[in-house]
């Protein structure tokens, strides 16, 4: 478990790179999927299926297809590509790049120190915390989400 | 993690059995419809036409390959790999018979939505990267169809988990030993079947591919094999909704005498033969008509079935 672990973050990693320096958005957005459904291996091989799961269907299967709708619509073709090289190529790399490295380090750094001992945690865990101690917090989120129907409902209205 | 995972023979058996079964449905259906129809169908290669499933493989494979040069070269060439590779994940995590299955997984259910909701980006990476307005067209339909009939599918699925309590496709099976769940949940099974169809985007909610509109729809540039994988995609998810009614709702490997399997594909391909039946029955409604009807009867629908399901098992 602990390899698929470190493979998966891997590909994360790495897929999530490729996201930045594409230049064509639809092959971003199929990196940016790649990255999400490696993230849910990583939930997985730290024992918790069921966050994994939820995480290929709402990010993955859901958000990003809704992404992918909305460039389908934009018809972005040669110019967009080159503005986008235009963008990429300039200095503004450095302090990020620099910052990135810092955290890097910090992160590998840590490593060592982490422990990796995995207990499943299931479908039954989860809901059981969700709907006892944190019910105030699905109230809230349920709220938002109402929120944003409502008011999505009266943007299409006009 | 103590998920048992069946034995190399067993994966592999899984694997060439599905598609052999994919592929031979291309004849299957063609001269069940023909029959339906009044007509004969293709009985020319071989005895009855069985051979007609080999024939179509040589030439399919023999075709030119050819990737138009207006087109987006990486998703066009990803997109068709796509539909065959979730597919053929779900069907990991299907219990055929006790003993027979890839994986027992506690999260089966939610495995075989999460593999559906990716199975979107097939049709839309192709009709995308085409170029092409009739393909664009097709795909535009094909996302917002199927981002709609995933929400109704999955929760008409929630009856059922609830009776059984487990997300385990295994487990939902072993709890309907004393009758199939298609008694109490009688609604959620129509609408699964209802949003099965539209998942496969089969006639008659064909709408991505709509011949007589828009071509082929999504996949109007593809040629040869990537068409093939596609084609033969739609058969593979066939049999795929076909299993998961038959493991949801008619109590999967039970029944009397004949042995677990037998029971299993028997039930399966009554499914097999509704859809292909369903096809040569009921015209396509429009595209608008479809997506009315999802949101505003189906989903209002599902929720309520879940509801009462929810308040007779408290009770």
């Amino acid at each position: 478990m602990i390899s698929l672990f470190y493979v998966a973050a891997i590909v994360a990693v790495i897929a999530s790179m490729l996201v930045i320096i594409q230049v064509n958005v639809v092959h971003a957005l199929i990196y940016l999927v790649l990255s999400l459904l490696a993230i849910a291996v990583v939930f997985f091989s730290l024992g918790a299926p069921f966050v994994a799961v939820l995480e290929a269907i709402v990010y993955a299967g859901a958000i990003m297809v809704l992404f992918l709708f909305v460039v389908m619509m934009l018809n972005l073709g040669h110019a967009s590509r080159q503005q986008e090289r235009v963008w990429l190529a300039t200095s503004g790399w450095l302090l990020p790049s620099l910052l990135a490295g810092v955290l890097f380090w910090g992160v590998v750094s840590s490593l060592p120190s982490i422990d990796l001992s995995v207990s499943v945690i299931g479908a039954r865990e989860v809901s059981i915390r969700l709907f006892g101690p944190y019910v105030l917090a699905v109230e809230l989120a349920s709220f938002l989400l109402l929120a944003g129907l409502v008011s999505a409902y009266h943007i299409a209205k006009r | 993690m103590n998920w048992e995972v069946g034995s190399g023979l067993n994966i592999a058996s899984v694997l060439i059995v599905v598609i052999v079964i994919a592929a031979m449905l291309i004849w299957v259906e063609r001269r069940l419809l023909g029959f339906w129809q009044d007509r004969l169908g293709p009985n020319r290669v071989g005895p009855f036409g069985l051979l007609q499933v080999v024939a179509d493989m040589i030439k399919i494979f023999t075709k030119e390959d050819w990737v138009p040069p207006f087109s987006d070269r990486f998703s066009f060439v990803l997109a068709p790999g796509i539909i065959m590779i979730v597919i053929l994940m779900s069907f990991s995590v299907i219990p055929f018979a006790p003993g027979v299955g890839v994986i027992n997984s506690n999260i089966a259910v939610l495995f075989v939505l999460a593999m559906a909701s990716l199975g979107a980006y097939s049709v839309m990476l192709g009709g995308l990267s085409s170029n092409n307005k009739y393909a664009l067209l097709g795909s535009l339909r094909a996302a917002a169809q199927m981002v709609s009939y995933e929400v109704f599918m999955g929760i008409s699925l929630l009856g059922v988990v609830a009776l059984a309590g487990s997300f385990n496709l295994r487990e939902i099976v072993v709890a309907q030993e004393n009758g199939w769940f298609i008694v109490p949940q009688f609604v959620g099974f129509v609408i699964f079947l209802i949003a099965g169809v539209a998942e496969s985007h089969r006639l008659p909610f064909d709408i991505p591919e709509a011949e007589q509109e828009i071509c082929a729809g999504y996949h109007t540039e593809y040629s040869g094999m990537k068409f093939g994988m596609f084609f033969v995609g739609e058969y593979l998810g066939l049999v795929l909704i076909s299993s998961l009614i038959t493991v949801l709702f008619f109590g999967g490997w039970h029944g009397p005498l004949l042995p677990p399997i037998v029971w299993f594909v028997i039930k399966a391909a009554i499914f097999i033969a509704f859809f292909i039946l369903l096809r040569a029955a009921i015209p396509r409604p429009r595209y608008d008509q479809l997506m009315t009807y999802g949101w505003l009867f189906l989903l209002p629908l599902s929720l309520l079935n879940l509801l009462i399901t929810g308040a007779l098992i408290l009770l």
